[in-house]
């Protein structure tokens, strides 16, 4: 979408081309907004141009494309999510054992014999609950949000572990594998999935009532409430977006695995804060796009697939991957 | 507007108490269209709690409230703003990260929908927005641009223009040059000059003493949940205010 934009300015400005569009280019430069939207894409091209010139052969392949954009599909569901969160100034640390729960929701169902796709609206509503129940007590109760989701980090887990007794069930099944492989040309469609969530997620955000009123509530809660906005529901809302996502994201976990597993997935909790940071959502509230996490999603799954394809031993992956979050915060920090 | 009624707004023998403290112990006063009506007081003589019982923030525990001669109740904020009264507070109630146009039609968006599907119609509410600020005399870069960007004086503009840009006709205004510089001070006043004479009621607090007698018709004089005095501006003068509002002038009625 913002490549479209791009090229429609620089189209016009062909005819119009004089010393303001200089001016007008430099100021931008100089706004740190530019930046914390923008950065994403510089550090992904940094990332394709570092591992495509030391291994041309083995990184910039299709087959490897491919292999990023499946890794992708799951964490980028759940930062859309998250980026909600954000935008509301709030916090989401429960997405990955929510998503664990909903797994475990789904294998449940399914083994007992309901059909995928009630299995999936099983575990999705799953997750639904559990986002509720954060939101609820972050608005009503006024509990910090941080405090209200680490809770809920050990409390989804700790249910994915008693419903499954901790261990993991066996989920064979043809049309959930063929999603898990499937591709249309060269997109697979867990990828697909996730990129018409993303679509979805964008126009909720830009332009309806609701969007405008979750970046208000995050840029300023109190000035939202006085012109009438119920933050309480917004809030409650974007939290139930995150339990949604997450839910419903662990239908195409399953699919992978080819098991519901009990086991949380830290990672994937790490990449959607980290996501978000690199996306340029501010951590504050009120700004961010969903293009940018999404971006900087797949650009995190480029640079540990990088790290591996050049022999990188994985233990060092988390230092990497934890560097680059932190640096990208500084960067937006400092320009502001 | 009814023309017949005196006054816009007119509230009678108003109570609020929060637990053991008389914010307001029996207040009354009105305001005139088309006139500055300002209230002022010492801190925590009750002047903000009697604006927000007023805009509809708290709902008073006793006594009546007229908008144009009729009676009325507030529930919400919403309820007050639908009888057309629009509060400017201290703070603004602005959204720094959303552009102008966005903060003009906060919580209410113009839509166009599909069905059950509503989509904001950007493109009305950013030519009603240039259409709603080319009537002040302050300079506003684009409707596009961020409030984040603007001065204390643009941002009080635009404040003041989402207030009145919806058919009010009671404009509360809270301390509105408290932040502000000469220059700034000079243009928003402009502005108030502007909407009296569109026939608003505009209810001014202010610390300000010489705003006040520059500005007000109307004076009104709060101390400790009480309304100690109210007159027109031209019989009085700074030094009375001051008596009255420190308590040294008993008052008059």
């Amino acid at each position: 979408m913002k490549s479209n934009e791009t090229t429609s300015n620089s189209s016009t400005s062909v005819e119009e081309f004089d010393a303001s569009f200089l001016v007008k280019f430099r100021t931008r430069l100089k706004d740190p907004y530019f930046w914390a939207d923008w950065m994403v894409v510089f550090a992904f091209l940094l990332v394709v141009i570092i591992f495509g010139a030391i291994a041309p052969t083995k990184f910039l392949t299709m087959y490897n494309l491919n292999n990023i954009l499946i890794a992708s599909a799951i964490p980028a569901i759940l930062v859309i999510g998250q980026t909600f969160v954000v935008a509301t100034a709030g916090i989401d640390l429960s997405v990955s054992s929510v998503m664990t729960f909903g797994a475990v929701t789904f294998g449940l169902a399914f083994t007992n014999g309901w059909s995928v796709l009630f299995a999936c609206l099983f575990g999705t509503i799953a997750g639904a609950l559990c986002g509720i129940v954060n939101g609820v007590i972050i608005s009503k109760w006024k509990i910090n949000d941080f405090i209200v989701t680490l809770g809920m980090l050990s409390i989804a887990s700790g249910f994915a572990l008693v419903l499954s007794h901790g261990s993991p069930r066996q989920v064979i099944n043809e049309s959930l594998s063929k999603l898990a492989i499937g591709a249309v040309g060269e997109l697979p469609y867990l990828m697909i999935i996730a990129l018409v969530l993303a679509t979805i997620a964008h126009f909720a955000l830009f332009n309806t009532r609701f969007g405008t009123h979750v970046f208000a509530t995050g840029g300023n809660e109190d000035s939202a409430r006085s012109m009438g906005i119920s933050t309480v529901r917004i809030k409650i809302a974007v939290y139930t977006i995150s339990g949604v996502l997450a839910g419903f994201a662990a239908t195409l976990a399953v699919s992978r695995i080819g098991s519901a597993e009990p086991a949380a997935n830290t990672a994937l909790l790490l990449n959607s804060v980290a996501a978000v940071v690199l996306g340029g959502v501010s951590l504050f509230g009120g700004r961010g796009t969903i293009f940018g996490p999404i971006m900087a999603t797949i650009l995190l799954q480029s640079l540990s697939n990088g790290l591996t394809v050049v022999g990188v031993a994985s233990y060092y992956q988390y230092i990497s991957i934890g560097s680059v979050v932190i640096i990208s915060a500084m960067l937006v920090r400092t320009s502001k | 507007m009814t023309a017949a009624a005196e006054y816009s707004v007119e509230v009678r023998n108003i109570r609020k108490a929060f637990g053991s403290v008389d914010a307001l112990r029996d207040v009354s006063l009105y305001a005139r269209p088309g006139e500055v009506t300002a209230i002022v007081g010492d801190n925590g003589a009750g002047k903000s709690t009697l604006i927000k019982c007023i805009s509809g923030v708290y709902k008073a525990d006793d006594g009546d409230i007229f908008i144009n001669g009729e009676p009325v109740s507030f529930a919400s904020p919403e309820e007050s703003r639908s009888h057309g009264i629009e509060t400017v507070y201290q703070t603004l109630g602005l959204v720094e990260d959303l552009a102008i146009w966005q903060n003009l039609f906060l919580n209410r968006e113009a839509v166009k929908g599909i069905g059950p599907f509503k989509f904001l119609d950007k493109n009305t509410m950013r030519q009603r927005s240039t259409e709603m600020l080319e009537n002040l005399d302050v300079y506003i870069p684009s409707v596009k641009s961020r409030v984040r960007g603007l001065s204390g004086g643009q941002r009080q503009a635009v404040a003041i223009c989402r207030a009145t840009g919806w058919g009010s006709h009671v404009v509360i205004m809270d301390e509105p040059t408290a932040a502000l510089g000469v220059k700034e001070t000079a243009k928003v006043e402009a502005l108030i000059h502007r909407l009296k004479s569109q026939g608003i009621a505009i209810l001014l607090i202010s610390h300000n003493f010489d705003q006040v007698l520059r500005l007000a018709e109307h004076i009104w004089v709060m101390r400790q949940g009480n309304v100690m005095a109210g007159m027109r501006a031209k019989d009085t003068n700074g030094d009375e205010l001051v008596a009255l509002i420190t308590g040294a002038s008993a008052g008059r009625k």
